[in-house]
């Protein structure tokens, strides 16, 4: 049973009863879907991203760094992959994050995991995941987002090399220990609300884009229209997504509406999956961002493991969904 | 007294800064908010998030706040 049904019969009474439009016409069922979706999904933008809020005022970036800094190579890979996904990035955070992780001593392999999940796996994305694509895609992308994230940190850590970090970040070195100011549990249910409404102000605009242009395409482009162009029988498809994707980052609430359509009408899964990461992952005003503390060519090293590692992840679901 | 807001230069540190000034304006301290646009600072006192204000060396919120009245608060829980 569909927890979400009542929301339908909502949509469908305001389409007939308010706005007096036939539920069987084509602008009919748009304009459900439309209201529909975005009351589904602010739903669960509020819901997800308290209950992540407060997890998250547990868990301070300071607190991470701390278990991090412990971990031998392998499960710190897997453990900041995990933590990534309930820490907040943007791409202003991306300085202090690196610096503070190296100069804690967090090997530098097990920094870039953390960099590659906590803007990929995000509280945002998992929502319209989850509502557009339902509960098995959200997994998915979660479970091959983590496994991207893991191994590109091994490879990093492999390569050795931490010499193409700008020396200034090494010669700093800092204790890891800090006292944080105390939350009451009161300050934490404020601090969630507070910040699921900073979010929802910051995305609200994008989405209700996407969701009515997801609509009118749902509703007027054939089905399988785009098969012939990104089905998964075109090769090029996911590589074109991935390199797509890369300058699309701060409309990611967006454009994960506009997939959902796109995907209905004939875009394969896996393509879909890829373009999606490749959104989130690899973000230019990040890359810009950390050539202050990093040379070029590692963020180069950087971007291709990670845009090689969605690729594949692509095919992968390309072949086998 | 000394009231500093730590930042990394970007715009939402220069909105936390200027919700400081006001909140110490309507407190009536008669004391100028410091800028310090440096990160390697903010990592130095162990922390990973902009902005930061400290009051006489002591970091009191960590992280963007926009509740006015909550930066109001803090400040007066920790002006001696």
């Amino acid at each position: 049973m569909n927890i979400f049904y009542p929301v339908q019969l909502l949509a469908d009474y305001f389409t007939t009863s308010i706005l007096l439009i036939d539920l069987s016409s084509r602008l009919g069922e748009v304009t459900s879907y439309f209201i529909y979706d975005t009351i589904k999904i602010f739903i669960l933008l509020f819901v997800i991203i308290f209950f992540v809020s407060i997890i998250r005022s547990y868990l301070p970036p300071e607190k991470i760094r701390a278990i991090l800094s412990h971990k031998n190579k392998y499960v710190g890979n897997v453990l900041a992959s995990l933590l990534g996904i309930i820490t907040p990035f943007c791409s202003c955070s991306a300085i202090p994050l690196f610096l503070g992780f190296i100069q804690a001593g967090v090997p530098l392999g097990t920094t870039f995991s953390f960099l590659v999940a906590s803007p990929m796996i995000n509280e945002v994305a998992l929502v319209l995941l989850l509502g557009l694509f339902g509960w098995k895609i959200a997994f998915i992308y979660i479970i091959s987002g983590l496994f991207v994230a893991i191994l590109s940190g091994i490879i990093i850590d492999k390569l050795k090399i931490e010499d193409l970090v700008e020396p200034f970040v090494y010669q700093n070195s800092i204790n890891g220990n800090i006292n944080l100011p105390i939350m009451s549990s009161k300050e934490r249910i404020n601090y969630a609300l507070d910040y699921t409404k900073d979010i929802i102000k910051k995305v609200y605009l994008y989405i209700l884009i996407g969701v009515g242009i997801g609509a009118y395409i749902h509703g007027y482009l054939p089905a399988d229209f785009l098969a012939q162009y990104a089905g998964a029988d075109k090769w090029y498809a996911v590589p074109l997504a991935v390199l797509i994707g890369i300058p699309l980052y701060s409309n990611a609430a967006g454009v994960i509406p506009l997939v959902s359509a796109l995907t209905e009408k004939g875009v394969a899964m896996g393509t879909t999956l890829a373009f999606m990461m490749s959104v989130t992952a690899l973000s230019l005003p990040e890359f810009m961002i950390l050539k202050k503390v990093m040379k070029i060519k590692l963020i180069l090293i950087f971007a291709s493991i990670v845009g090689f590692g969605i690729i594949l992840t692509g095919y992968l679901f390309n072949t086998i969904l | 007294m000394i009231i500093q807001v730590f930042g990394s230069g970007c715009t939402t540190c220069k909105k936390f800064l200027e919700l400081t000034k006001q909140a110490v304006s309507i407190l009536g301290l008669g004391v100028e908010v410091e800028y310090i646009p440096d990160i390697q600072k903010i990592v130095a006192m162990g922390l990973m998030q902009s902005p930061v204000l400290v009051i006489d060396g002591v970091p009191v919120i960590v992280g963007f706040v926009s509740d006015i009245e909550k930066i109001q608060k803090v400040i007066k829980e920790n002006i001696k």
